[in-house]
Formats: C-alpha cells, structure tokens, sequence
C-alpha cells in the first residue's frame, strides 16, 4: 500500500463522491453498486469499472467485508516496550519473529516499540508477552482493550 | 453466534477482499458452489451477529492526502472515561478508539485515539478538539507518531474451533 497522496488529477469529483459513498455499508443485494452508481449518475457498470480503476490506482486498498476479529474468535492485545536505543534492530529481530506479532511500529516516544499479538487462544497473550520478555530482558507492558468506541471514522476523498 | 463450516469458507474466500463485478454475491456463489442469495442471507447473518461490521470499501487514506496519523492517548478520570470515549470515537477524524488500563508508573494513560489529518498540524489542531471534548476530566495527555512500521502481516483467521 502506497503511504503517499496521489498526483493532483488522479481522481475527479466523481470518483472522491464513489469513494465517499462506498465506505458506507453496503446494501446486501444482488446489485449491491445500483444505489451508489444512482447517487452520482452513473450506469451500473461505469461505476464498477470506476471503482475498479480507484482499486488500480491505489485509491482503494480493499473492497470486501470488514471483520470484528474477536467475535471470529481469538484473542488480540497491544503491547509496548521501552526500547534502548542502541538495542533497537536486536529487539525488533527477537520480537518480529514471534508468528503472534502481527503489526509492530516504531513510535517517538520512551515506549517506543508498540506491537499487537494475535492468538488463537486468550492464554496465548500472556504466554507470548511472557516469552518476549523473557527473550529481550525488556518489561513488556500489556494494554488489552476494556472497551471499543468504534463508530465515525471515514475517509473524506 | 456459531459459525458453520460454510461461514468459515465464505469469510476464508473474502478474507482478501470481494470481486469487483456488477453481482459480487453471485461469483461468489460460483466460486463455492452456493447460490447467490444464500451468499447474501449469510452475510447479513454475519453482519447482524456483528461478525461482518459491514461491507465496504477501504480507501488509501495516504493516497487521498490523509498523509499525518498519530495516537492520541489520554489519561481520563474512569467514572467519565466510557462516556468520553463514546463521544471521542464518534468523530469522524478518529478511526479507532479505545479504553484500556493503564501501565503505572510508566504509563498514565487509559483512552487511546488514532487522529487522522492531511498535515501534522492538523493533526495537532485536531487533538485540541478532542482535548476540548475531554474538559475537565482530563487530566494528563500525549500523542505518539509512527515513524516506521517494524511488521505488517495483517490478520489471520484464525481457523477451526
């Protein structure tokens, strides 16, 4: 995925209003793109191929349904360690190679390492933080999520 | 709900994403040998459980110019905190936000919010917002910036069971 802004003129009014309206819940039909192609006056089939040109671009990363993890089953919890600096590529090596590390990012801080593991089992999460203490000398610090509020974000295009 | 055997294919065959054609439920369907319309009654099923928070298209949203992101976090009273963060989460900037504990004494904060922005000055001004939003039950705030991504894998499904 790309982390940098289109050039200016990749995208028009019409494609930001598609992108505005598909991050909207899609009605589950047998036409699911009628309403969207309909809202910016487009045939059902220009819309498609519009939307499919966005995915092209890199304007879309994903078009498909959004999962909540933990209702699949699973268990999920960010992590974070503070990291001395020149212990930094050592510790990343240690801890990327854990399969339950599923994203890890540098961030500016005295935390500055914050990585969520993703496990089959709740158990898994303490057994895992454990071993990575262990293996790195570092505290790891757990901040399982007590609650979600999980409602507004969307993407002005 | 329990998921059978056909929901973990369905989700399976999604995972990366739906087909982009005029009837996406149909070429599913094809795909796993189901009609189309009990690829659809099976995703509201999903979503209705909250399984499937919703279909939809996930833009870039560095490619459309949100460029700047940073992880608020705050350290809030708790009797305010799950009222607060209903409200913080609520915001359209705001793509996830959360409540967890707090790691003392290395870490005083208990409500995580990730801000988005075209610029870090945005990002900030937005923070001010939310700051203004958390009024007196804020007690202590910080905000942190990615500066590499270390690992990305993405989820797993996690099969069986």
């Amino acid at each position: 995925m790309t982390r940098q802004a289109l050039p200016p003129g990749t995208l028009d009014d019409t494609d930001r209003q598609l992108l505005n309206l598909l991050q909207e819940p899609l009605p589950l039909t047998a036409h699911p793109f009628a309403a969207a192609a309909a809202a910016t006056g487009l045939a059902e089939d220009e819309a498609v191929a519009r939307v499919a040109r966005l995915r092209e671009v890199g304007a879309i990363t994903r078009f498909g349904p959004f999962l909540d993890a933990a209702a699949m089953g699973g268990a999920f919890c960010l992590c974070a360690m503070a990291v001395p600096p020149g212990r930094f590529d050592e510790v990343v090596t240690l801890v990327n190679a854990h399969p339950e590390v599923a994203h890890n990012y540098e961030r500016q801080h005295r935390l500055n390492m914050w990585f969520v593991l993703a496990c089959e089992r709740p158990e898994g999460i303490a057994r895992t933080a454990a071993r990575i203490g262990k293996e790195t000398g570092l505290k790891v610090h757990l901040f399982p999520k007590l609650k979600e509020f999980f409602i507004g974000f969307r993407v002005v295009a | 709900m329990k998921l059978d055997a056909t929901d973990r294919r369905l989700l399976a065959a999604t995972a990366s994403g739906l087909p982009l054609t005029l009837r996406p439920f149909a070429e599913v369907g094809t795909w796993l040998g189901l009609p189309e319309a009990e690829v659809i009654a099976r995703f509201a099923a999903l979503q209705a459980a909250g399984i499937v928070r919703r279909i939809a298209v996930a833009p870039n949203h560095y490619a459309v110019g949100m460029v700047a992101n940073g992880m608020s976090v705050w350290d809030v009273a708790d009797e305010a905190a799950e009222d607060l963060g209903a409200r913080i989460g609520a915001l359209g900037f705001v793509s996830h936000c959360y409540l967890r504990p707090r790691s003392l004494p290395d870490w005083p904060y208990n409500l995580f919010a990730m801000i988005h922005g075209t610029s870090r000055d945005e990002v900030e001004a937005k923070r001010q917002q939310v700051a203004a939003i958390l009024g007196p039950a804020l007690r202590a705030s910080d905000i942190l910036y990615s500066t590499r991504i270390l690992k990305k894998t993405g989820m797993r499904l996690v099969e069986g069971g």
